[in-house]
């Protein structure tokens, strides 16, 4: 079917993120740019300025302002999308869990950047993950391909989980690198996502009186309205995100693994997990080191929230674990402390590395891995 | 447009089970607003004696549709709600009630941001100027000299002209009303929901707690306000500014009621010296020489 036939182009990630967002064809963007996110942004205004894209475009003048909009705008029905990065994240906290606690269908992408002082532009994943407790689902890719086709999937997961959903890519590594790409014909992303329903979570019209979000006459029931949208709606997202990566891989021949990806870990006695764009220089150093004869795996994370608890469960069959995490916290590295809560403590080595965008390539991997499996790092480790 | 107030729609928006203080100011023009934009408006809240008044979820004491939010949220959540009606095809009018914090402080920039890019909403300022709800804290709107519980020994700043920044934005349209004059109120609103783009307007409204006075006495304190020339009722209709009545008349300084009798129904002035009603006085004056200077220099077509 010719109509149907995938167009093979060259993208950066940020371009990937608004080419489909354009497919995605939302009511309301709102965005305020931020190194590395506003290539994003830019393209999106340059869709809707040339007709391309049939959206309200809307300037705003900080990213708390883009997250309000695009938070009223998803309450009153429309599919909405922004975008941002790092600090820009930070500003916008305080509507981030606003969003979620509505089950305002948001979706974001996050160029990932590292938090300062000082100012540094380049890659770290703490940003987004301060998301993580919020009710937000949150998406890590590993290529360009993948950022375009998690971020098309991300309408559709969060208008069926009805939660705000972030679609992360590493910032530079994945944003401003070129890599060729296969965008879905648009019939096919149609198919794919459904209209957004104005109804959910509420319909928000006027002459109907309704009221969202007063104070409550009960606290029980705000009790169990954060329970249904903090812990159960993400365990009910667990099933969405695997369906929704089947039902696109048949549709586009691409299929990802839902909330995990495994790499040769069949077979291996050790495993590593990483997730975002350096687990392709993971993915490197498992080979070499295979092919060298070490039994080494790879299980790459690509939803954080929901948390892959069946998944992490299945790393207990392995010697040993090595979380690598682009992040930290006062407990190590966030990838590493939740894996941890999960398995025997004793087999997990954390590794926290490439925080403050300091590089770190397949050779860093190659050597990195050797020394934790012959247990010359401590529980937590630092490579600077 | 001349009417009597008992011509305004009967229809009731506020209703039974809401929880506001005795003779609160706020809920009246509440009560206006249903009256004008009933079955048209979408209400968006931010943190304010507002979003506590309108009665406890499930149930809710305003029969128009709210949308809670964050403090500082309150015009980009309308905006977006606007560009989704837009967009979606939906009519009607995304409206925001915001306290004088969350419009003149903690959402200024949000406020100067959708004023600026002209975002096609109506944006109420209630001011009763101080934080209320969290039990009377001073905010930029409060006037010179006042008493609240950060200004124990009374306000050493003037208070913020809102609406006048709103107007230098080059907003469409931007009024001020007080809850004493109804039927001006009503007739802004009308106004303010037949035009496109940002409109503002800075809704004075007496608060008997906060300000200690009587709760009996909350349309007199605001008609008081209005006739001794605190309080200034005028609009600026795409760049044309004008003095509405009655304040016309206050123009002239002579008119006006002695400031004294305003200031001695409230026991947040009860404090003042002779110097501090002086001051504030002459901050009065300066009002209207701006006020007047305005109407002056961008009058009526």
């Amino acid at each position: 079917m010719k109509a149907l036939a995938a167009q093979k182009t060259a993208l950066t990630g940020n371009y990937a993120v608004a080419y489909a967002v354009k497919m995605a064809k939302p009511h309301v963007i709102a965005a305020y740019p931020i190194t590395p996110q506003t290539s994003i942004v830019e393209k999106l205004s340059e869709f809707v300025e040339r007709g391309e894209l049939n959206a309200r475009f809307v300037n705003v003048e900080s990213e708390f302002a883009a997250m309000s909009v695009v938070y009223g705008a998803a309450m009153a029905g429309a599919r909405a999308f922004t975008a941002t990065s790092s600090h820009g994240l930070l500003y916008m906290y305080e509507a981030t869990w606003w969003t979620a606690l509505s089950r305002a269908p948001v979706v974001m992408a996050v160029v990932t950047r590292t938090i300062g002082p000082p100012w540094n532009i380049h890659v770290e994943h703490n940003d987004i993950l301060v998301l993580r407790d919020s009710g937000w689902l949150i998406a890590m890719a590993e290529t360009v391909q993948e950022v375009l086709d998690l971020t098309i999937q991300a309408f559709r997961i969060a208008e069926t989980a009805v939660l705000p959903t972030a679609v992360g890519l590493d910032g530079f590594v994945l944003s401003h690198s070129t890599e060729p790409v296969e965008l879905p014909p648009q019939e096919l992303v149609d198919k794919f996502l459904p209209p957004r329903r104005p109804d959910v979570p509420l319909l928000l019209r006027p002459g109907e009186a309704v009221t969202f979000g007063n104070l409550p006459s009960d606290n029980r029931d705000h009790a169990r309205h954060k329970i249904a949208t903090v812990y159960t709606a993400q365990r009910e997202a667990k099933k969405i995100v695997s369906q929704v990566d089947e039902e696109y891989g048949r549709l586009t021949g691409r299929r990802y693994g839902g909330l995990v990806e495994w790499y040769k870990a069949g077979d291996a006695k050790n495993v590593v997990v990483c997730m975002g764009a350096w687990c392709s220089d993971a993915k490197q150093a498992v080979e070499s080191l295979r092919r060298r004869g070490i039994s080494v795996g790879l299980m790459r994370v690509r939803f954080v929230r929901p948390f892959p608890e069946e998944e992490v469960a299945k790393l207990d069959q392995y010697d040993r674990v090595i979380v690598y995490d682009r992040d930290i916290t006062p407990l190590g590295g966030v990838l590493g402390t939740e894996i941890k809560a999960h398995l025997s403590r004793a087999k997990v080595v954390n590794i926290v590395a490439g925080i403050a965008g300091v590089d770190f390539d397949a050779q860093n991997f190659y050597e990195t891995i050797q020394k934790a499996l012959d247990g010359s790092y401590r529980e937590v480790e630092f490579v600077v | 447009m001349s009417f009597r107030i008992d011509q305004l729609p009967k229809k009731k928006y506020v209703v039974p089970g809401n929880a506001a203080c005795a003779g609160c100011g706020m809920m009246i023009g509440l009560k206006i607003l249903g009256m004008a934009l009933g079955e048209e408006a979408v209400l968006t809240i931010p943190a304010s004696c507002a979003s506590v008044v309108q009665g406890l979820s499930p149930k809710s004491g305003v029969a128009m549709p709210i949308l809670n939010v964050p403090f500082a949220s309150a015009a980009p959540v309308a905006t977006g709600i606007a560009e989704a009606y837009k967009s979606l095809g939906v009519k009607g009018h995304a409206v925001v009630w915001a306290g004088d914090g969350g419009t003149s402080d903690i959402g200024f920039a949000t406020l100067s941001g959708a004023a600026e890019r002209n975002s096609n909403i109506i944006y109420i300022m209630y001011d009763n100027e101080a934080y209320m709800n969290t039990g009377i804290q001073r905010s930029s709107s409060t006037p010179l000299a006042a008493w609240t519980t950060t200004t124990p020994m009374g306000k050493r700043e003037r208070k913020k002209d809102v609406a006048l920044l709103m107007a230098m934005h080059g907003a469409p349209y931007v009024a001020t009303a007080s809850i004493a004059y109804p039927q001006d109120f009503y007739r802004k609103l009308k106004r303010a929901a037949e035009v496109e783009g940002f409109k503002f307007i800075h809704l004075h409204t007496p608060c008997p707690p906060g300000w200690r006075f009587d709760p009996a006495k909350t349309v007199e304190v605001a008609r008081l306000a209005v006739e001794t020339g605190v309080w200034i009722l005028w609009e600026y209709d795409h760049g044309h500014f004008r003095l509405n009545p009655p304040s016309t008349v206050y123009a002239d300084r002579a008119k006006r009621r002695p400031l004294i009798e305003y200031l001695k129904l409230q026991g947040r002035f009860a404090h003042m010296t002779e110097e501090q009603v002086k001051a504030l006085e002459e901050d009065v004056e300066a009002r209207w020489r701006s006020i007047l200077a305005l109407a002056k220099a961008f009058p009526q077509s």
